[in-house]
């Protein structure tokens, strides 16, 4: 597995309630996310997510349980986020819905290439060279089949 | 020395598991996108309909035609596969489940991250998202990583106006938004046996504001007799580890009455630092602060007085609405000029009552203060119930050892 992708920084504690407010959350339509993505964080930062690689401070996905948060930024184009750290639900719903999460301590340059191989836990940010706890099979299982439900359609 | 989830889980803390869930949870919101995800399962029915539960508390009842639909295609999933399905206006799903569906030693998994409220009955309780829950209703089972452990052990009981609320509070202070992350917290000590089940339901509530799995308290003989309200006998023995990787030790006589200020959960300081900021709304109720309990303790305060701000009370459930009804709680409150909703989430959420406008300022007994939750432009300050009951009464933060002539 190979990820590449552009850089976007971003600080520590992002709460899913700044990557998709409350008050979108109900409806069937997942571009309704994708189009408000970060709106209570940045209104521009949703142009600017396709193709890209989130590396954010600790506590990404802090807060509610919401998978919305997961699915808007898939949906969005994001590529893989990388932060030193999770919280727990949004890790799994990450995961879940197919959209690689990547814990690691880096350095991060708006607009840098990144180059991210989950199984052998190296990144390279323009260049330079990072190390992270490999994902674990499970995660990566569930990873390549596209998601959990994939993964357990595959396996049933 | 093993924790509790290790008792639970029946695995060395760190080792993942497979475990088949007791008791599965969603609300009105991720019940929708549950059924969104189960249904590109492709599957009949689910495989353990007897041990799911529907519970519409949200946006209750639905504010738009478009929330009517959705909730609507809901009911009848649940209605057709004999889903437990409890109606709007019965209350928040964490209280619905923690009034006699939830025993110790279960393991319960909701479609919330308030789920680890339930830790407060000696369940293993965590919330997940919808992906997550679809697996369960189609496999009756989750994957966990056994959590490593924190104790929080509490001595001595409450001085000075500060109750349990502050202590969560000031839980997530000492171990910031993600100091709890992937751990679960177990608070135990001498402390413990004075606080009864509405108390602990609060502390456990605010351990995922601290990025923990879930807040645990051991059974002891204040759960049985609770649980025996609900007709159910538990004799359920688990006991806490004689050592921990990491303790806190809290001193409840050290707890003073404090405020988490927007726009983090855990920049938490004493009351004192804020009094006298003029408030637009008080908010008394949620998962955290909507119980029998704290309804109670809002009226012994409210008692012969009146507010001077907008102030709505929301009960947690039906049956916190019922006995504050038949124990005079509710009059006190209706002539002290409280707006009663109905039991549910209320304004917490922010999208369909109580939703604040540009610059306005609020005190919530909620558990968390984020920007725009509950309205855009909003602040959301948190504290007890008798901080916002005090202050409610002033129309200004004030500490609740106050006496407010009114
Ligand atoms: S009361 Fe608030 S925090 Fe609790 S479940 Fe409802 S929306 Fe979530």
């Amino acid at each position: 597995m190979k990820i590449e992708g552009n850089a976007i920084c971003l600080g520590p504690d992002i709460d899913t309630d700044l990557i998709i407010a409350g008050r979108y959350l109900r409806t069937k339509d997942h571009t309704v996310w994708v189009s408000h993505i970060f709106e209570d964080l940045d209104l521009d930062l949703g142009k600017r997510l396709n193709g890209s690689v989130i590396i954010a401070g600790k506590n990404f996905g802090c807060g509610s349980s919401r998978e919305q948060a997961a699915v808007a930024l898939k949906g969005a184009g994001v590529k893989a986020v990388i932060a030193p750290g999770f919280a727990r639900i949004f890790f799994r719903n990450g995961i879940n819905i197919g959209l690689p999460l990547i814990e690691c301590e880096c350095k991060c340059k708006e607009g840098a290439d990144v180059i991210c191989y989950p199984e052998t836990g190296a990144l390279l940010i323009d260049g330079v060279e990072f190390h992270f706890e490999p994902l674990s099979d499970r995660i990566l299982a569930i990873l390549k089949s596209g998601g959990l439900l994939q993964y357990i359609k595959a396996n049933q | 020395m093993t924790t509790f989830s290790e008792q639970v889980l029946h695995a060395k803390e760190g080792t993942f598991v497979d475990i088949a869930v007791d008791k599965a949870y969603v609300h009105d919101g991720t019940g929708l996108q549950t059924l969104i995800a189960w249904r590109k399962l492709e599957r009949d029915a689910p495989l353990f309909p007897e041990r799911l539960s529907i519970i519409f508390d949200h946006i209750v009842p639905p504010n738009t035609g478009l929330t009517a639909d959705l909730q609507n295609e809901v009911r009848r999933f649940a209605k057709s596969h004999n889903i437990s399905f409890s109606e709007c206006g019965i209350g928040i799903c964490h209280q619905v489940m923690a009034e006699g569906r939830v025993l110790p030693a279960e393991v319960v998994i909701g479609a919330d991250s308030h789920s680890c409220t339930l830790g407060a009955l000696g369940a293993f309780a965590t919330g997940v998202g919808a992906t997550d829950m679809a697996a369960i209703w189609a496999t009756g089972s989750i994957w966990l990583k056994v959590p490593h452990t924190t104790g929080i052990v509490l001595s001595n009981s409450f001085t000075g106006g500060a109750e349990p609320k502050d202590l969560a509070l000031s839980c997530v202070e000492l171990l910031g938004m993600d100091g709890g992350t992937y751990r679960a917290l177990e608070f135990t000590g001498d402390g413990v046996e004075h606080l009864n089940i509405d108390d602990r339901l609060t502390i456990a509530n605010l351990a995922v504001e601290t990025g923990a799995k879930t807040g645990i308290f051991y059974p002891d003989s204040m759960t049985k007799k609770y649980l025996s309200e609900f007709g159910i006998i538990s004799d359920t023995k688990l006991s806490p580890p004689l050592s921990y990787e990491s303790k806190i030790e809290i001193n409840l006589e050290d707890i003073e009455p404090v405020i988490a200020y927007p726009p983090r959960v855990d920049d938490v300081r004493p009351v004192s630092s804020l009094e006298g900021l003029e408030l637009d709304q008080v908010f008394i109720g949620t998962c955290t602060n909507g119980r029998y309990s704290d309804l109670f303790r809002l009226s012994q305060i409210l008692k012969g007085k009146e507010v001077r701000v907008k102030t709505i009370v929301v009960p947690a459930s039906r049956k916190v609405l019922e006995k504050a009804s038949s124990n005079g709680v509710l009059d006190i409150l209706i002539k002290s000029g409280c707006m009663i909703g109905v039991p549910g989430c209320g304004p917490c959420l922010g999208v369909h009552m109580g939703v604040l406008g540009e610059g306005e300022i609020c005190l919530s007994t909620a558990n968390r203060n984020f920007k725009n939750r509950m309205g855009i432009g909003g602040d959301i300050y948190l504290s007890s119930v008798s901080t916002a009951a005090a202050s409610a009464l002033a129309g200004r933060i004030t500490h609740p050892e106050v006496n407010n002539e009114n």
